[in-house]
């Protein structure tokens, strides 16, 4: 797609439908699920607000720009729905603190329900989102980004609640304190907060960020969408708009989950539809390995995504039951998310496995900077 | 004696029950007043049991009324629907996800107040008197007199709910209300939105319950009557004006209830073969298990009490093609007795390959003897593996369980299903939904979350455990025969704090008088 400053994408509401179903596939089982997001943004747009996207290399290099996002627990999110202006307040408590405006925004997150992020702050107030952020993907934790990793500070942020209060954390040894010290905030605050972070150049997002991400989640929703309609195999057509693959199909046959220092750790079994064999994935939030008979297939950072058999409909991890019937996915991440530093973060030992990373075949289908 | 009705959309059953046994039952088509096709029924069940009337000690009639009305928008009222949540959710308004059609047939009043709670109990904002009370007055002004309350977090603590309540009944007196915390769980939209479609159904609640009681009044039944509901408990008649809502999918819940009860398994996988479509539901306890998704009735999305039901297309008069072989979905449904084959029709059935195949007997056989035996038996595998699939579907671990057949349809299946431990094909299936509602029993259930910073785990599910026993005794329950039979934790994931949302169920018998 080809933009220049006066050319944004305006994206429409049944685009919002399909960035929604592209992020669930993204969102590699975490994340949350995008609906109360959709809901939210057609919301802002009914009542005349129109989200403007661009494309991150027309992005002046000196302009000031902030991710955006939610944080908190999903539970919190079905219950105590969003005020709307959550995000946006904590982008004006940023903006008082810096003493300068933010033009610019973008998502933190495009996998699961902070893939709107952006879109919302654009559409309430006018701000830009860029099609682009920080995962490709989805992470349970604030440090797991392409922005970590290459170095951009994340303070200074904000947490801002429903109420309107917030708070700007100035200083931090480092993204993992800024994850703490967030965190114990949002649960004073009721459990959910709207967050903005960081105060980059655009120079420094380009270097960092994940290009064209909303683009890719527009198209993956599309291709899916799409699928359904002419009963093609929408499991089929995300993988191929990944240039990833089908690791598996079959049905789910075991599930275990328990909850340790705030993650949702569990493991997955599924046995093939023909044929006795087996693939385990291990949970932590997301979906972070692939074993098919006990050789490791796919690993984080690479994308598995669990999507239902019939209609491509991602699965998250907070609804795995036994004889769900799915395709599993494996998508190559990001080439950002494969370098040496960047798998310290992301890769399965920042998760606590003894193991290595081993990519998937294929290229990531965006735009790499 | 007991007497069980299920008032279907085609037929109305009623069956007469002495304790534990079916003494005598009886079908008649349910006609469009509903009043006399019950008292139709009745009439006929007395008169060939010889049963009087005044040995009739408790009714309890299935209905789909109910969900029917909201599918078809038909004799809905208004309704207004109160959230106390502000600042939050002010980005969401109540009906946000409705069909446009059904939030207008309704009236789409809505109005947002401060109060509601934190997951942990704190307050959001505090309670102001004021503010219910203007609302309350606008809404008079509009003359509606439904109101449907939620507040977030209500799971938690019912106490905003409740004094907004008590100020909308000061100000519109003897106003319907509709607490979203009694109706629904945790789940702000999914739980008002069961509220508001409770809310625009109590006028209708009211006409239904009334016609039913008018029935047992002409029949000279002086005896309680209750209504069930979606997770295969009963309602009284009074709870049931207030609470029309819980009726939705109590059908294939009846009629899994009465599988359970005419084989005598409580563990099973039930297949309700109909004549177009197949619904396939798993009994945990004798009830069955219900649906962890969201469930949408009428395109409103819920997350009510709802079984978990797998529907697919095979019936006993599903098509059957050749070349290449396909059975269904499309059936020639309530025409089987004139299209298929076996009775003189031309079109090709299920029915007529059960029939070929020699494992039923009706119809005319020799209509079907040119068939191709490979043919047949081909079909007869397909029908078979059709059905093990959609058992294996709804298993909840790998290993094998029960199957029980009703419906009409079950005499397509003639052997051992894969993946079932045994296959049972009960007598009286004919009325199993109508045996679901007698046998029906009373439920109450937790659903919260817990903060684990005062409580241990164990504590706070003992408080759940409580909590649900203490609402299965209010419904009715005889306090020996209650028991949990569902225990659900979620750990809330992201949070370093810890909290845990239980899921609680108990059940006991209904108590009868004399």
């Amino acid at each position: 797609m080809s933009q220049n400053h006066h050319d944004y994408w305006n994206v429409t509401p049944d685009e919002v439908e399909s960035i929604a179903l592209g992020a669930g596939i993204l969102g590699t089982g975490g994340g949350g699920n995008p609906y109360l997001g959709k809901l939210r943004l057609w919301e802002t747009m009914k009542r005349g607000g129109r989200p403007k996207v661009i494309s991150p290399d027309q992005v002046p290099d000196e302009a000031r720009i902030s991710t955006v996002g939610g944080m908190g627990a999903p539970t919190v999110g079905i219950e105590r729905l969003s005020q709307g202006e959550e995000m946006l307040g904590a982008v004006k408590m940023l903006e008082q603190h810096l003493g300068a405006p933010i033009p610019y925004v973008i998502s933190g997150e495009i996998g699961g329900s902070n893939s709107l992020s952006a879109l919302i702050v654009s559409a309430q107030s006018g701000r830009i989102a860029v099609d682009g952020d920080g995962m490709g993907r989805a992470f349970p934790e604030l440090q797991m980004n392409t922005f970590v990793i290459g170095g951009i500070p994340v303070a200074p942020l904000a947490v801002c609640d429903v109420r309107g209060q917030s708070t700007v954390v100035s200083h931090v040894l480092n993204a993992r304190w800024a994850e703490r010290i967030a965190c114990a905030v949002t649960v004073q605050m009721g459990g959910s907060s709207g967050l903005a972070a960081r105060s980059m150049t655009g120079a420094e997002m380009k270097r960092a960020a994940v290009w064209d991400t909303l683009t890719l989640a527009k198209k993956l929703g599309e291709v899916v969408r799409q699928a359904r309609i002419r009963r093609d195999d929408p499991a089929l057509a995300a993988a191929d708009t990944m240039n990833g693959q089908i690791l598996f199909r079959g049905k789910i046959v075991d599930v275990t989950r328990r909850t340790t220092a705030g993650f949702a750790r569990g493991h997955l079994r599924l046995r093939a539809n023909s044929g006795s064999d087996e693939l385990d994935i291990d949970i932590q939030n997301e979906n972070l390995i692939a074993r098919r008979d006990g050789e490791v297939i796919a690993v984080v950072p690479d994308l598995i995504t669990l999507v239902t058999e019939d209609d491509g409909e991602p699965v998250g991890t907070e609804v795995l039951r036994y004889g769900l019937r799915v395709a599993v996915l494996g998508m190559p991440c990001t080439p950002q998310l494969r370098t040496e530093t960047a798998l310290q973060f992301v890769g399965p030992r920042a998760f606590g496995y003894e193991i290595d990373y081993k990519p998937l075949a294929g290229r990531w289908p965006g735009r790499v900077n | 004696m007991h007497i069980g009705i299920d008032v279907g959309s085609t037929n109305t059953d009623a069956v007469l029950m002495k304790g534990t046994q079916v003494v005598s039952w009886y079908k008649t088509p349910t006609t469009h007043d509903v009043t006399s096709g019950i008292t139709s029924a009745l009439t006929n069940l007395l008169a060939q049991s010889g049963a009087k009337p005044s040995q009739v000690n408790a009714v309890m009639i299935g209905t789909t009324h109910f969900t029917n009305a909201v599918v078809e928008r038909r004799r809905l009222s208004q309704a207004a629907c109160i959230r106390l949540g502000l600042p939050a959710t002010a980005a969401l308004p109540p009906m946000i996800d409705w069909p446009p059609d059904l939030r207008e047939t309704i009236g789409n009043h809505w109005y947002l107040a401060h109060g509601g709670h934190e997951f942990d109990g704190r307050v959001i904002m505090p309670f102001d008197e004021q503010e219910i009370r203007g609302i309350a007055r606008q809404i008079r002004a509009k003359g509606v007199d439904s109101i449907a309350i939620s507040a977030v977090f209500s799971p938690v603590d019912q106490a905003h709910e409740h004094r907004a309540a008590q100020i909308v009944a000061e100000e519109i007196p003897g106003a319907d209300l509709s607490i979203s915390s009694e109706i629904g769980r945790i789940g702000l939209l999914e739980r008002e939105n069961a509220a508001i479609m409770n809310a625009c159904l109590r006028d209708l609640a009211k006409a239904i319950v009334n016609s039913f009681r008018q029935s047992l009044k002409e029949m000279q039944i002086d005896a309680p009557f209750y209504i069930s509901q979606n997770d295969g408990t009963l309602m009284s008649a009074d709870y049931a004006e207030k609470y029309p809502v819980f009726t939705f999918a109590s059908g294939p819940t009846n009629s899994m209830r009465g599988a359970a009860f005419l084989s005598g398994v409580k563990e099973a996988m039930v297949v309700d073969i109909g004549g177009t479509t197949s619904d396939v539901g798993m009994l945990v306890h004798g009830f069955p298990r219900e649906a962890s998704l969201a469930v949408q009735v009428g395109g409103v999305r819920t997350n009510f009490r709802m079984p978990d039901v797998y529907s697919f297309g095979l019936g006993g008069g599903s098509l059957v093609r050749r070349d290449p072989l396909l059975i269904g979905p499309q059936s020639v449904g309530y025409e089987l007795t004139s299209k298929a084959l076996i009775f003189g029709g031309d079109v090709l059935t299920t029915s007529d390959i059960a029939v070929a195949a020699g494992v039923a007997d009706f119809g005319d056989k020799q209509r079907v003897a040119g068939l191709d035996p490979a043919f047949v038996q081909d079909a007869l595998d397909r029908i078979q593996t059709m059905v093990a699939e959609a058992v294996d579907r709804m298993k909840t671990s790998a290993a094998p369980i029960p199957v029980i057949l009703v419906g009409g349809g079950s005499v397509l299946i003639s052997k051992p299903v894969q993946g079932a431990s045994e296959v049972i094909k009960p007598e009286n299936y004919a009325v199993a939904n109508a045996i679901g509602a007698a046998i029906a029993q009373v439920g109450g259930e937790t659903d919260r979350v817990f903060s684990l910073e005062k409580l241990t785990r164990d504590q706070a599910l003992d408080q759940a455990k409580q909590e649900a026993i203490e609402k299965v005794l209010a419904a009715g329950a005889e306090p020996g025969s209650v028991q949990i039979v569902e225990v659900e934790e979620v750990p809330l994931a992201y949070l370093p704090s810890s909290a845990i949302r239980m899921h609680v169920k108990a059940i006991g018998d209904l108590r009868i008088e004399g």
